[in-house]
């Protein structure tokens, strides 16, 4: 099935069954290979864009059902302001070890702030428990959060 | 890179080559044996790799390129090992580059990540290299300006001549470098520790702003003109062999373009176990058309093997006796018969997977008689090795590509994705084949934390002091040898500190392919032991800490060939020390139901003491605080990446505890296969994690595993203070109030 998707912005054109979950248009078929593969069963995170604002497990989005939606991954994430404060601070403190799920990690931290700007740490926790970081950058992930929301000094990496 | 003249120093240990880059400008290449008390230190490592290979290059703009040569797994290696070049260079930080060497053994020497060997082998001939072309920076700035070298200073990239107030930036002098004799290596002037500029400094790792932009750089990122996607079928249960499957039915569905039924080598361990690879243009197509092979696999090789089984003759071999003995000091059969107080208690863990976020997988292109794979591997070499005796193919016709890996833990030593790819490129040559395993695939295939049963005793004199202990360990092995990372580990503490000891182990056969995850052994002997020598404290009268401080005694190294360096009593004792001073040890938490707890590792050339604060209701277990003192050396160096590998430790051990983490067999399948019934940490888990250094005055050493080990047992050890359940089983699974 041809299909006109709406990605970061742009018009981009793929033919693909209607089942075929979004996560593997972006990687497969766009090229699009920063949204992570990590469980297939929306159980880890690591797929995680946004679609019209919200964000959205792209490994259990059928892409028949995206239609005419705003699909932006991690790519474009840097061009939004909360994006771009999040991988700020997420680079001022270091987070990440391997790396492989903060992709992720910081399109479910950017919707949060788009909901709440300064977010409670329990509501951190609760937005991000999606989120599975096998490396446990739990700390440093919520405190690039509240460095982000400007509720925290960068100096203090590791709380 | 190079080209002309070629100036070599040589010694009897190293080889230093400097030579001019093509753009102008000087490359220094040094092959460095290994001290042989580091030589040993990775299980299965060949003689031929125990040597270090640096490279530093200085271009005419004064850009400083370095070669990282091993695996980059998410340890921060590729970021830390050249701040040891960079420092000695005495260059700015913002002048290097990084860049990823392919594998090759002749020039690289030794390309692993395991056992946090990466700071110990690297510490003196990284800054040695980095020294080396310093030296000869300045010399060739001391013959412009016609001075003698030794009134030359070097900061941030720059020479400088103090009495003429002169300067000249590295870049500007490194043809002219290029063509001195290089210095001998271990005559080089190393700084002092207090004149570091970049050794020490928390700084960013290399790749982290490139991955938060999306870009590709992992295994699973590999795009190739032409690719084509693959998944590999293979049989639930390992050793199984592959009856019948309906290739065409497969070949029908959409996208495929190739179904091909691989023929195994008998051997799991090789990684190459029978299965039907299909090829499709996009990798959800590949994965969707396994359903339509109908496939029927013959899983008799398995049969039995089972996790009541193996409990079961857990439990008869423990029941049968005394099992082989491994290590016998002083009489403990006579000591704990006279003992004033006998304590026994048995323990048991069970099998784990690594489940790293990317799942495995490998690129490959077979064409002509080569192959070039692309891989997210931690011991790349062995994958050559792998190759080899699964297919036959000769490591001179590998080019081999190292990419980031999302996550080790010490599965990816195993090359099983990378022999895979390879057997099924080879039989579509021509096309670029990228292998992924499914979440399910990579569970279910993982090389498996091996489950363990000990059976404790313990003799308490009059006086309080433990004077007899005994352990028979029960593991899987063929009888004579254990399985792999299903070894005793003699060195285990209480040895060398109580005056009689046994350990003895028993073998259970098994099928399935257990492995190194990380802080092999000490992962789950660091468990059992401190959790007993917890309830021997308490029986004793005393608690855990006080305990260890008594059995350490005086200042001394105690032979510990199986941890890859002497245990060093006194700096043990520091940790321990400094773990109950930031945890206010004394002071108890006033709240019913919450506790802290203790315990105390010598693991991978770490000293790590940890407490942890935890509070229980019914089955619920919140951790409020972990509390870490670890002595690796005089050294950290990137305090960035150190707090985050130890964070990391913390919060992988109180996952292992306490999500409910066990790999079950019925009849050698694995019953679980996706997050939801094998769970990792989450952030609401996550406590408060305080790190004290204790540096010591011994060079650093790694990071990656010593700080795991402690934490489970000092989790287990506050449940028991919290409520008076001894969890004596992992993983922690307390009845509902």
């Amino acid at each position: 099935m041809p299909y006109r998707l709406n990605i970061n912005g742009a018009v981009r054109r793929v033919d693909v069954p209607p089942e075929m979950p979004l996560l593997w248009v972006l990687r497969g078929e766009l090229g699009l290979v920063g949204t992570k593969f990590g469980c297939g069963k929306g159980l880890c995170g690591a797929c995680t864009v946004h679609v019209d604002g919200a964000a959205r497990l792209s490994c259990q989005l059928p892409v028949g059902s995206v239609g005419d939606s705003k699909v932006h991954t991690i790519e474009h994430i840097g061009a939004t302001p909360i994006g771009a404060r999040l991988q700020q601070a997420w680079l001022k403190i270091d987070v990440m070890q391997c790396g492989y799920c903060q992709a992720g990690q910081i399109m479910s931290a950017c919707a949060l702030l788009g909901q709440i700007a300064q977010p409670t740490t329990d509501q951190i926790n609760s937005a991000m428990a999606g989120n599975i970081c096998r490396c446990g950058c739990y700390n440093r992930i919520r405190s690039a959060i509240q460095i982000a929301a400007g509720m925290k000094e960068e100096s203090t990496r590791d709380a | 890179m190079t080209r002309e003249q070629t100036r070599t120093g040589l010694n009897r240990r190293t080889v230093l080559k400097a030579s001019l880059l093509a753009g102008g400008g000087l490359a220094l290449d040094a092959l460095i044996p290994l001290p042989a008390a580091l030589a040993g230190a990775m299980e299965g490592k060949r003689s031929v790799a125990a040597q270090l290979s640096a490279f530093v290059a200085i271009a005419p703009d004064g850009t400083v390129t370095i070669v990282s040569k091993n695996p980059e797994i998410g340890q921060g290696v590729k970021t830390s090992l050249p701040m040891m070049v960079a420092d000695e260079l005495d260059c700015d930080w913002s002048q290097v580059r990084i860049a990823q060497a392919d594998v090759d053994q002749k020039r690289y020497g030794e390309q692993s990540a395991g056992g946090s060997t990466a700071t110990p082998k690297n510490w003196l001939p990284m800054r040695q290299m980095g020294a080396a072309a310093r030296a000869m920076l300045v010399q060739a700035a001391a013959m412009r300006w016609r001075v003698d070298a030794n009134q030359l200073t070097t900061a941030r990239g720059r020479i400088f001549d103090p009495a003429t107030g002169r300067s000249i930036g590295y870049g500007e002098v490194a043809s002219a470098a290029a063509t001195l004799v290089p210095p001998d290596l271990n005559t080089v002037r190393l700084k002092e520790p207090g004149q570091f500029t970049i050794i020490g400094r928390p700084l960013v790792g290399i790749d982290s702003a490139r991955i938060l932009e999306g870009r590709p750089i992992f295994g699973m990122d590999t795009r190739l003109p032409g690719m084509l996607y693959a998944v590999y079928e293979v049989a639930p249960a390992h050793g199984g062999r592959l009856v019948k499957a309906d290739i065409e039915a497969a070949k029908r569905s959409s996208g495929v373009k190739h179904v091909v039924p691989i023929v195994g080598n008998g051997d799991p361990d090789a990684g190459l176990a029978d299965g039907v690879a299909i090829v499709a243009s996009n990798w959800w197509l590949a994965n969707q058309a396994r359903s339509r092979l109908g496939v029927e696999w013959d899983l008799s090789a398995a049969k039995g093997h089972s996790s009541t089984e193996y409990q079961a003759k857990a439990e008869a071999a423990i029941a049968a006796g005394a099992g082989t003995e491994l290590r016998l000091d002083g009489d403990p059969e006579a000591k704990l018969a006279s003992a004033a107080k006998r304590i026994a208690a048995r323990y048991d863990y069970p099998f784990i997977a690594h489940a790293l976020m990317e799942p495995q997988n490998c690129a490959a292109l077979y064409q002509g008689g080569r192959i070039e794979i692309w891989a997210p591997s931690q011991a790349p070499q062995r994958g050559l090795q792998a190759l080899h005796t699964a297919l036959g193919i000769e490591p001179d016709a590998v080019t081999l590509h190292l990419t980031r890996a999302g996550g080790g833990f010490g599965r990816r030593l195993l090359n099983d994705y990378m022999v895979q790819v390879a057997a099924i490129a080879k039989s579509v040559p021509g096309v670029p084949i990228h292998l992924i395993w499914s979440r399910e695939d990579d569970i279910r295939r993982d090389y498996f934390r091996p489950a363990g049963w000990h059976s404790f005793e313990a003799g308490i004199g009059a006086d309080g002091e433990l004077i007899a202990f005994s352990d028979h360990f029960v593991t899987f092995g063929d009888g004579k040898t254990p399985a792999r990372a299903a070894g005793f580990n003699v060195s285990m503490p209480p040895a060398g500190l109580v005056p009689h000891l046994r350990y003895s182990q028993s073998m259970l056969p098994t099928v399935v392919t257990t492995g190194w995850l990380r802080a092999p052994g000490s992962n789950a002997l660091c468990f059992a032991s401190q959790s007993f020598l917890d309830e021997i404290a308490l029986a004793a009268g005393t608690d855990l800490p006080t305990l260890m401080l008594r059995l350490l005694g005086e200042p001394r190294e105690i032979a510990a060939p199986d941890n890859g360096s002497p245990f060093d009593t006194a700096r043990a004792r520091a940790v321990i020390e400094t773990a109950l001073q930031t945890s206010s040890w004394t002071r108890k938490p006033p709240q019913p139901g919450r506790a802290k707890g203790f315990a105390f590792y010598f693991s991978h050339r770490g000293y790590f003491a940890e407490v942890v604060d935890a509070s229980v209701a019914g089955a619920d277990v919140r951790v409020h605080t972990v509390w870490v003192a670890g002595d690796v050396g005089s050294q950290i160096i990137n305090p960035m990446g150190a707090e985050n590998q130890v964070r990391g430790a913390v919060i992988d051990g109180l996952a292992q505890a306490l999500t409910g983490q066990a790999i079950e067999f019925i009849d050698g399948v694995v019953q679980q296969s996706n997050f939801h019934d094998f769970p990792l940490a989450r952030m609401p888990i996550t406590p408060e994690i305080d790190i004290a250094w204790v540096k010591s005055q011994k060079p650093p050493t790694g990071l990656g595993e010593p700080a795991l080990p402690p934490v489970l047992p000092a989790l287990t050890n506050a449940i028991f203070a919290a409520t008076g359940t001894r969890i004596r089983s992992l993983p922690v699974r307390l009845k509902t109030a």
